[in-house]
């Protein structure tokens, strides 16, 4: 196998999911109201909320929509990751997965060229959502939104490799509605994204351990910073791990002589 | 020196520039620590805490902008310091509890609000007494003068009016009513008009210098912000008179109004309870301070946009800027 098969096989790949997201119109606007009605909607009830402590990377005192924005580019990448776990679900039962899979290539870089194609369209969307925050007069500095691609396609991926290991484990499409209750719900309420950490440490310390510990929190927390020009270690090195541990299991997951669908006693 | 550093690889001179153009001391008084705050805008980092005597509020500067002068309420005094030495060089005896002051334009006599006794004391600053003390309404609080010299002109917080005194008589010439408990006062720069804020009422109100006569009222609202939080306390005007500002107190804005059009263009967020103001001497930035909250917000006036907010210590109370 040369280098032009692997750049072939991975420019497919991207392509195909990119090309799926701009056709299918639907998904594209279903993408950007959610994350919309967020902001324009929930955030405004809650517009002071936060004018009265300052934490970092901001320097001065800002609107809960502010506030709130990072947390949403959080939120587009996790819907996106979890959608293309679905998808992923669904070309194994359209039997399009298997296909893929019997490729030449190793397994390991088809999951992740795969993964690479969702995070893709998940930044794609972000940056659509960013440019609409910013006639809503949230405009972070603007190298801001050059410093935010990096962290936006570290975040897409750890959230991505969660949701391929998820569709790792889910045997029929139908199952994913648990994939909402118990992991996508908990995971950006229990987060940063819509209250800071100090918020709820004021309510339970239970909680703040919870959302400390969260990688979405520390996703979101990588993207907020990135898009005021500043680097948050941290947050960069536990979302760079989740991302290894969760791209390991994933694999793992999908390998068929080891993985998950021969334990379920089910093939892709 | 953040800025100073990032802009290293353009030039040498473009670090200058930059660097002493930013290169301000902003002087905030505090009020409950009986102290003057000492602020390195640029950094945005609090330098030194100053002692200067009991309840510190009305600050102003030389127009060399070499000494501060400090009403220090609980002393019964206008304090004099040294903006080099940051040292008290002398006293001036303003009567019983001086709050606030303004000083002409050519920094030789203060005009002092007597709040208790209901009076303006005009000061000598270089022989260090009141030449006369003239008897207004009740609660004299904001106080300006003319750039011109020609006006000077006390608001009273009780009665409701504005009191003209004119400059060279030091005789009141004209009363004018306005809305419930005025605050402050300012000139724009060709002191053809005066902005006077009203804070019970949450109202702003332009008067012509020559009728003395209100020509325009000016309302604020703030989604999601109750009208009683909107308290408009501190006013200032920039000197090409095209954008002024309004502190509004418990609101945690300052409100932007376009000079010529009286239209409040935008209202930026601060800390609590935003009460004065204070230009950078270029006018690129504007200063609040914010009693609450205990700092100070720095405002870019190019971008309109709140940068940074500064910790400064217990209830910062007035501003002054030196280059």
């Amino acid at each position: 196998m040369s280098i032009l098969h692997y750049w072939r096989a991975l420019w497919g790949i991207v392509w195909r999911e990119c090309w799926r997201f701009i056709t299918q119109r639907e998904r594209f606007i279903s993408a950007l109201v959610r994350p919309l009605v967020w902001l324009f909607i929930f955030a405004a009830g809650f517009r002071s909320a936060l004018g009265l402590a300052i934490s970092p990377p901001y320097e001065t005192y800002i609107l809960y929509e502010v506030y709130i924005v990072p947390g949403l580019c959080g939120m587009i990448q996790l819907f996106n990751g979890m959608q293309s776990s679905l998808s992923m679900v669904y070309d194994r039962e359209m039997g399009s997965m298997r296909i893929l899979l019997t490729c030449p290539l190793p397994r390991w870089f088809l999951l992740l060229a795969k993964l690479l194609a969702g995070t893709a369209v998940s930044v794609l969307q972000v940056y659509v959502f960013l440019a609409i925050a910013w006639f809503y007069d949230i405009r972070p500095p603007l190298m801001g939104y050059a410093w935010v691609l990096p962290a936006l396609m570290l975040s897409g991926m750890m959230l991505g490799a969660l949701g391929l290991l998820l569709s790792s484990l889910i045997k029929q499409l139908e199952n994913f509605a648990g994939v909402m209750n118990f992991v996508i719900f908990p995971m950006f309420f229990m987060s940063t994204a819509l209250y800071p950490l100090w918020k709820i440490k004021e309510s339970s310390a239970l909680l703040y351990r919870m959302a400390d510990i969260n990688p979405f929190s520390q996703a979101v927390e990588l993207i907020r910073f990135a898009l005021y020009g500043q680097a948050h270690y941290h947050a960069f090195v536990y979302t760079f791990t989740a991302f290894i541990v969760f791209m390991a299991l994933a694999i793992l997951g999908y390998n068929p002589s080891k993985g998950m669908m021969t334990r379920k006693g089910g093939a892709g | 020196m953040k800025k100073c550093v990032s802009v290293r690889g353009l030039s040498v001179i473009t670090l200058l520039i930059t660097c002493s153009a930013q290169a301000e001391t902003v002087f905030v008084t505090l009020e409950k620590d009986n102290a003057l705050a000492v602020v390195d805008p640029v950094e945005g980092e609090l330098i030194k805490t100053v002692e200067v005597g009991k309840r510190p509020r009305g600050i102003a500067i030389s127009p060399d902008f070499k000494v501060l002068y400090i009403a220090v309420s609980d002393e019964n005094t206008v304090k004099m310091l040294d903006t080099e030495s940051l040292t008290i060089i002398g006293e001036l005896p303003s009567a019983d509890d001086p709050e606030t002051f303004a000083l002409n334009p050519k920094g030789d006599k203060l005009y002092v609000s007597n709040e208790d006794d209901s009076m303006v004391s005009v000061l000598d600053i270089a022989k260090k007494q009141a030449v006369k003390q003239i008897k207004v309404g009740v609660e004299p609080e904001g106080i300006a003068v003319s750039p011109d010299g020609k006006w000077a002109i006390s608001a009273t917080e009780t009665t409701n009016m504005l009191h003209w005194i004119d400059a060279s008589t030091h005789e009141i010439v004209e009363n004018t009513l306005v809305d419930a408990r005025p605050r402050a006062v300012t000139f724009t720069a060709d002191s053809a008009f005066a902005w006077a804020t009203s804070e019970m009422a949450g109202t702003l109100q332009v008067l012509d210098a020559k009728t003395k006569q209100i020509i325009k009222r000016i309302n604020f609202e703030i989604p999601g912000v109750s009208k009683d939080k909107i308290q408009p306390v501190g006013v200032v005007i920039d000197k090409a008179m095209q954008r002024a500002y309004v502190a509004l107190g418990p609101a945690n804005r300052v409100a932007v109004i376009n000079v010529k059009t009286y239209a409040v263009e935008k209202y930026l967020l601060v800390g609590q309870r935003v009460w004065n103001l204070a230009f950078s001497p270029d006018q690129k930035r504007l200063y609040t301070t914010n009693g609450v909250s205990n700092d100070i917000s720095i405002i870019d006036l190019d971008s309109q946009t709140v940068t940074k907010s500064v910790g400064v210590g217990n209830y910062p109370w007035g501003v002054a800027v030196k280059p």
